[in-house]
Formats: structure tokens, sequence, C-alpha cells
């Protein structure tokens, strides 16, 4: 076959720098012109994009009003969000102790408790709705109570504020997906925390203090485009108390029940223009102030009781409350089309050690690294192609379906484009280390079974939460399967407890460290292949 | 093949076996074809080692901590490493038949064996047996681990959990069903690669299949959940291990395992009219 590729040129072809394009021309000659291959490849594409399209369409093609009306379908059934200022859905629910504040001005606190109430530990927790739990004293790790500037009362507002926190000290939040570390440690009477807040134009500025004189800047935020008079005050919030686990063979379960959270403040002193002079106390909530909370004010001293977060909502949890997609989930396809991809690449090499012609292609060009070279070329060049081409075609139609028949998380275009060029590197270095392996081994069947166990197995037994999610971080951070990293769309918020497991599209190393471990994976393989094929006989 | 066996052939009569070899030589056939190469013992060994240790390492994973009710059914716990021991199954299930395809082999078996069904009915026979033997040592590894393994880790019989006994009925259930999901499993494998013959095609198809439902399932909405569930050969054969909340499973233990029959069955039938309308 190589033979006859190199026909058409002049007869002695030489064997120099332009040695190496005719050996790339051959082998995709050899790869073009097996049709069981093409069709595989093209298989393998149109199985990937397809299932894509199926979890769109299906994500949530029908439902039942909860008032038992009749069955709605598609976006209707979706949850709504609050949205916030960067366009993405977040949670906004707090009890809100507030007066306005017009122009600059900043407002001090000394904060001398955070406790609070959290659901009964058994799990013996009543399924009647109007009977409340019985609840005991504790705080949920992200319990958060402190001084807040916010556009308005508005949920899903622009805003900044720097609180006491349960379990991670003092911190420095704005416009809900931003969070910095203050000082740490946990607050109480005899270490109380001071927190200030200073608004100067658009840029708020936070300060804490152990003692009220030495004060230490936590940070700074630029809220563009705030108004003149902008709500400040005191907040508690205290986020939903999780017992959620993965199931296995699927699935989560567990609970998620509200807790509440009580932030005791005194030396409460303000600078600026504050025009309405007294306190009001509300509770903020996208459903209209239907949580629990409320605020005691005795000498000078506030005590103030909430629930709710102030958070980024977080796709894949059950906290998200609906059917909703990423467009992580609409590649899941991927790992189908890995493996006819896998097939091919494998069969690429092994085949010619089936049929003999691996002794042709080696008589015909004696420099047997490069001919592994010119094959891998090809082979990534092709499942590249073919990848970003299955890859596009599910991201751009599958979430023109999803968006009307569930929720789908934004994504910025850089996600997008990240996630759609590495589905197809992903698919393209997989196939090289198919092929090496097949070099390697010599026979397909133990070639593809076992890049099939590195590289899809992992994956599947991850998203299927088959294992516990322990043993699945280590197996996606050491099998080439940590290449999967690269599809995660939704970022994973540290502020935010949250079941972060790769079956809701959350992975354990970050997009390109996890597809550079698929990269070692491959050149190591290829690299003994390379030696390999030196040393043997064909 | 001709050199295999030469006593029970030449014990009988030369007449007889012109292009009649009874069944018996054929399965005879068939496990000295296994017996004498290297992979498939392996493969055999790598299926019990990969599913006990991989029951064993979930099992030792797991804990439940005193004061929370923990929702587990530590039998399908200790019985998850046939999720991975079902691979190296499908594996062997292969090369069964695509070795032969291979190497020409299969020229040589149909010609000593004209009547193509047979063959295939030895061959399935004896991959059936040897997979349902290595299963069972599996499955008998995995609940010992378990039985080990669990009381250690809060699932105690004060708790909720009694240790796990085969003489408590679903846990014999889930214990026997899994052998034969295993066998099951190795038949339908040995039915696709009979229809495709390339071995790398047959192990891709196998795999996707096996993988593809429980994977897809769970992002779709209750409703097309529930039925790819009943009709997936995992996610239906697999029900077989469920000891606790039988109701809320898509499909009862015993259908469950009869879709995964039913597909190995089609996947024989289909191979089988393959192997006897086409050229090898």
């Amino acid at each position: 076959m190589s033979t006859q590729a190199t026909m058409p040129h002049p007869p002695a072809p030489q064997s120099g720098r332009d040695g190496f394009a005719q050996l790339v021309r051959a082998e995709w000659t050899k790869l073009r012109t097996v049709r069981g291959w093409v069709i595989g490849l093209v298989v393998a594409a149109l199985v990937m994009a397809g299932i894509g399209l199926l979890i769109a369409v299906g994500g949530s093609s029908s439902c039942q009003s909860a008032s038992g009306g009749p069955a709605r379908s598609g976006r209707a059934c979706g949850p709504t969000f609050t949205v916030g200022p960067g366009g993405e859905p977040v949670t906004d629910s707090f009890y809100f102790v507030r007066q306005p504040l017009t122009g600059n001005g900043s407002l001090t606190v000394r904060v001398t408790s955070l406790t609070g109430r959290i659901p009964p530990a058994n799990g013996d927790v009543s399924l009647n709705p109007n009977v409340s739990p019985d609840t005991r004293p504790g705080l949920v790790s992200w319990a958060k109570s402190g001084v807040i500037i916010k556009e308005s009362t508005r949920p899903g507002s622009a805003y900044a504020a720097i609180m006491v926190t349960a379990d991670h000290g003092v911190r420095l939040q704005d416009n809900y997906t931003s969070d910095t570390a203050g000082r740490p440690g946990a607050v109480s009477a005899v270490s109380p925390r001071w927190l200030r807040l200073t608004r100067s134009g658009d840029i708020i500025t936070g300060y804490d203090s152990a003692d009220g004189t030495h004060w230490t800047q936590v940070g700074t935020v630029q809220l563009a485009g705030l108004s003149p008079t902008v709500q400040a005050g005191l907040f508690t919030a205290s986020p939903a108390y999780q017992t959620i686990s993965s199931n296995f063979g699927g699935g989560t379960s567990g609970s998620i029940l509200p807790s509440q959270a009580t932030g005791v403040f005194d030396h409460v002193s303000r600078s600026g223009r504050w025009p309405a002079g007294t306190w009001s106390g509300d509770y903020i909530d996208a459903a209209g102030g239907s949580g629990a909370g409320g605020y005691h004010q005795t000498n000078g001293r506030f005590s103030v009781t909430g629930s709710g977060d102030i958070a980024p909502v977080i796709a894949g949890s059950d906290a998200s409350g609906g059917p909703s997609l990423t467009i992580t989930n609409l590649l899941v396809g991927t790992f189908a089309g890995l493996i006819g991809v896998l097939v091919v690449a494998a069969m690429f090499i092994t085949a010619e050690y089936r049929r003999g012609l691996i002794r042709t292609t080696l008589a015909a060009s004696p420099r047997r690294g490069r001919v592994l070279a010119a094959k891998a070329i090809v082979i990534g060049a092709a499942t590249f192609v073919v990848g970003l081409a299955a890859a596009a075609a599910g991201l751009t139609v599958g979430a023109q379906i999803a968006r009307h028949q569930a929720y789908l998380f934004p994504a910025t275009w850089t996600t997008e484009l990240r996630v759609a060029v590495g589905t197809a590197a992903l698919l393209a270095v997989a196939a090289v280390l198919a092929l090496a392996l097949g070099a390697l081994l010599r026979r397909s069947v133990a070639a593809v079974s076992i890049v099939v166990v590195a590289i899809v197995l992992p994956y599947i037994l991850s998203v299927a939460s088959v294992l516990p999610v322990g043993v699945l971080d280590w197996l996606l951070r050491l099998t080439p399967a940590a290449a999967f990293a690269i599809q995660q769309a939704a970022p994973q918020y540290p502020q935010v407890t949250a079941l972060y497991s790769p079956g809701t599209g959350y992975f354990p190393l970050a997009p390109w460290a996890g597809f550079a471990v698929l990269c070692a994976w491959a050149a190591l393989a290829l690299g003994l292949a390379v030696v390999l094929l030196r040393r043997r006989d064909a | 093949m001709s050199q295999a066996g030469p006593a029970g052939q030449l014990s009988l009569p030369l007449a007889r076996h012109a292009g009649l070899m009874g069944i018996r030589d054929a399965l005879h056939a068939e496990w000295t074809k296994l017996r004498t190469v290297t992979g498939p013992a392996w493969l055999l060994i790598a299926t019990v080692a990969a599913t006990v240790a991989i029951s064993a390492a979930t099992t030792a994973a797991v804990r439940c901590p005193s004061g929370i009710a923990c929702p587990v059914d530590t039998a399908k716990l200790s019985l998850t490493g046939i999720q991975f021991g079902q691979a190296v199954v499908a594996v062997l299930g292969v090369l069964v038949i695509s070795g032969e395809y291979s190497t020409g082999m299969i020229r040589t078996t149909l010609t000593a064996m004209p009547r193509r069904i047979g063959v295939l009915a030895a061959k399935a026979a004896v991959l059936t047996g040897l997979v349902l033997a290595a299963g069972t040592i599996a499955v008998g590894g995995s609940l010992l681990a378990g039985r080990l393994i669990l009381p250690g880790h809060g699932f105690t019989e004060a708790h909720g959990f009694p240790p796990l006994s085969l003489g408590d009925g679903p846990v014999l259930r889930a214990a026997a069903g899994s052998v034969l999901y295993l066998g099951l499993i190795a038949l339908l494998s040995l039915g696709i690669a009979t229809a495709v013959r390339e071995p790398a095609a047959a192990i891709g198809l196998i795999l996707g299949l096996l993988y593809l439902f429980p994977i897809v399932a769970p992002l779709l909405d209750q409703h097309w959940q529930r039925h790819l569930e009943q009709i997936g050969p995992t996610t239906a054969g697999l029900a077989i291990q469920a000891t606790t909340g039988l109701h809320s499973l898509p499909i009862s233990p015993w259908a469950g395992l009869g879709v995964l029959a039913a597909w190995a069955a089609a996947a024989l039938l289909a191979g089988g009219l393959l192997l006897r309308l086409r050229d090898a």
C-alpha cells in the first residue's frame, strides 16, 4: 500500500528530509483506504454527538407541576434562578439589618459570637413539612455573619461583604463568586473580630482587626456602576445542612435541611451620610421573605438571626432544584466515541502485524521510529478533526435544544472553546496512546482492552458513581482518564459546600493538568514503542 | 486441532467421524484449545483477582458512623467488583472466537467440524463452564471480604446490618445471580464477537454496550431513565444484586437477569446465523 502511494512520484525518492512527508502521506493513504476504519471513525463521531443530543432532548422531557396541575414540558419544568451580576445563577437569601448609605462612607462593627442550630444528626427527620424537626446547637461550616454593602434589596444585586464564618475565619466576598480570606480562627467573646467596610466611589475596601485599633486590609473590590445610594448594614446567612453522599451505582442520597445562625454585634459605628438614621430588618429572598430570621437591638448590641446563603448555585448539585444541565453533560457521549477511536487507532498498527504488511512498511522505510511518528501524526490529526466536529456539533446543537428543554448553566465562550478543543485533543492523544500500545503488544485485543481499561473504565466508574469518591479522585488523578477534567465546565467554589464529584461534573485535577497526565502516558508509551520497534524483529 | 486428544479419536471407528464428530469431541476440542494457551487462564485469574480486589477496596472505603442511618445495601456493596470483573470476562468471551479468526485457525476448526452451530455451542458450553467456576470463586471471595471488613466499619448487627451469609435468601440470590450474570456476559460477548469477527471492534462494541446504559441513564429524566435501565444489559442484569429497597428498582431482580439473558440469546443467535451463512 505504501509503495503504491509513492508511485506517482519520481522513481527514486530521496531519503532525506522530504522523505518524512511521503511517509506521512503513505500512512494517510493506508488510513483512508480501509473502509472499516473510516466508517469506525465516522460512527464514533456520530455516536458521540448523538448521545449528547439524546441528553439534551431527554434531560427533561416532561414534568408534573407540584400543585397537581396539567403536565408541563420543556423549559417550563426547569428551575428559575436568581441571576447575579455576572449572569450566573445565584442564591441570594439572608437576613439583612440595613439602612441607606448615600455617597462615600463606612461601617465598623465588633462581632462577639456566631452560634446556630442545625437539624438532628440521626436522620430521623419527620416527613411532615409542617412539623419542624428538633434542631440541635451547631453551625454549618460556611455559616456567615458580618457587614454588607449592597446595591439594593433586590435578590441578585451587586454586593460586597466582610464576615466571620464558622470554620473559615474572616472572609471578604463580593458578587457571589469572589472570596478572599482574612484573619483565621473562630469568633468568641474572648476572641472577638472587628470588621470594617468602606465605600469610596465604586471601590469597597474590607478591613479586619482583633482589637479595634490595629487594622489589616483584607482586600478591595470594585462594584462597577454602583448607585450613589446603597443599602448597608449587618447580615447573617446559614447555608443548608447537607448529608449528601454518592450512591453506589449512581445518584445521590441524603437530605438538605435548613440551618440557622445568629451573629452578635456591638460597637456599631458609621461614617458618611446615613439619611434614614434608624435600622430596619428584612429577610432578603427571591421567594419574597419566606425564610426564618429576625434581629434584636438592645443598648447598641445587635443580635441578627438568619438562614440561607449568598453564593453561586452549584451545577449538578441537588440544591439546584430542578432539571439542569451543564455543557459537560452534553459531551457525556465522548466515552463511546473514544472507544471507537481507540479501536481504529490500535488496529492502525496491529492490522499491519496481522497481515504482515509491517515488513513491507519497514522495508520501504527502514528508519522505524519515523514510521511510528508518521502513524501517530496521521491518526492523531484524523481523530482530532473528527472529534472537533463531533464536539462542536454536540455543543452547539445540543445547547440549542437543551435551552428549550431544561436549564442550561451558562458558560463563557472561552470555556466552551476549551471544552470543545480539549475534547478533540483528548481523542487525539488517546488515539496516539492506543497506537503506541498496539505497537508494543502487536495484538489488537490486548491493546484495545488495556487502553479501554486505562482510559474509559475509570471515567465510566466515576460518572456512574460505582466507587466511593475518595477512590475515584485518585483514579482520576493517576490514570489517563484524568484528561476528562478538560471537559469540566462549571467551576468548583470552595466557599460553597456541595458534593463535588466526577458524577456531577467535577474532576480532582485542573483541566489542562488532567490533560497533561494523558499526554505523559502517551509520550511514555510512544517512547517505549519506538525503542521496542527498533530492537525487535518485525 | 487434529493433534489434540489423539487417544479419544483413535478409539473410535474411522468411518464414523468423517465430518460427523460428536458433541463430546467438539467439547473436548474446545476445552483443549482453551487449556493449552496461557491467555484464557490468565484472564480467568484476572477476573477473580479484579473482582475480589475491587470489591474489598470499595467495601473498605465505606464507613457507617454510629448515630447515622446508612442507606447501604451491604450485599450489593460487597459485590461491586463485578463491575470490573465483567470487562475481563467480556475480553475472554471475545478471545475464544476472535483468536481463531485472527490466526486463521477457524478454517481448520470448521473443516474438522462442519456443523458450525455445534462448534459455537461447544465454545459457549466450555466458556460458560469456566466463567461460572471463576465467577463462583470471585463472588465467594468478595462476600467473604465483605463479611470480614464490614463489621469493623460500623456495619454491625446492632446497627441493623447482620453479617453477610448465604443462608439469607436475598444474599444467596445476589451471590448466585452475580455468578450467572458473569456467565451471561461471557455468552453475550461470544455472540457479538462471532458476529463481528474483528477482535478489536468486538471488544469496543461490547464494552460500549456494557457501560453505555449506566452512564447515559442518570442524565435523563426519570421516565426515560427507568426505561433505559430496564433494557440495558448491565443496568437490568445487576438488579439481581439488590437485597434492599427492591420496590424502588427499575426492574425486579430475576426479570432483570432475564433481560440480560435475552441480550445474550439474541447475540448468540445473530452470531450463529452469520457463522452459518458466511464464508469463514
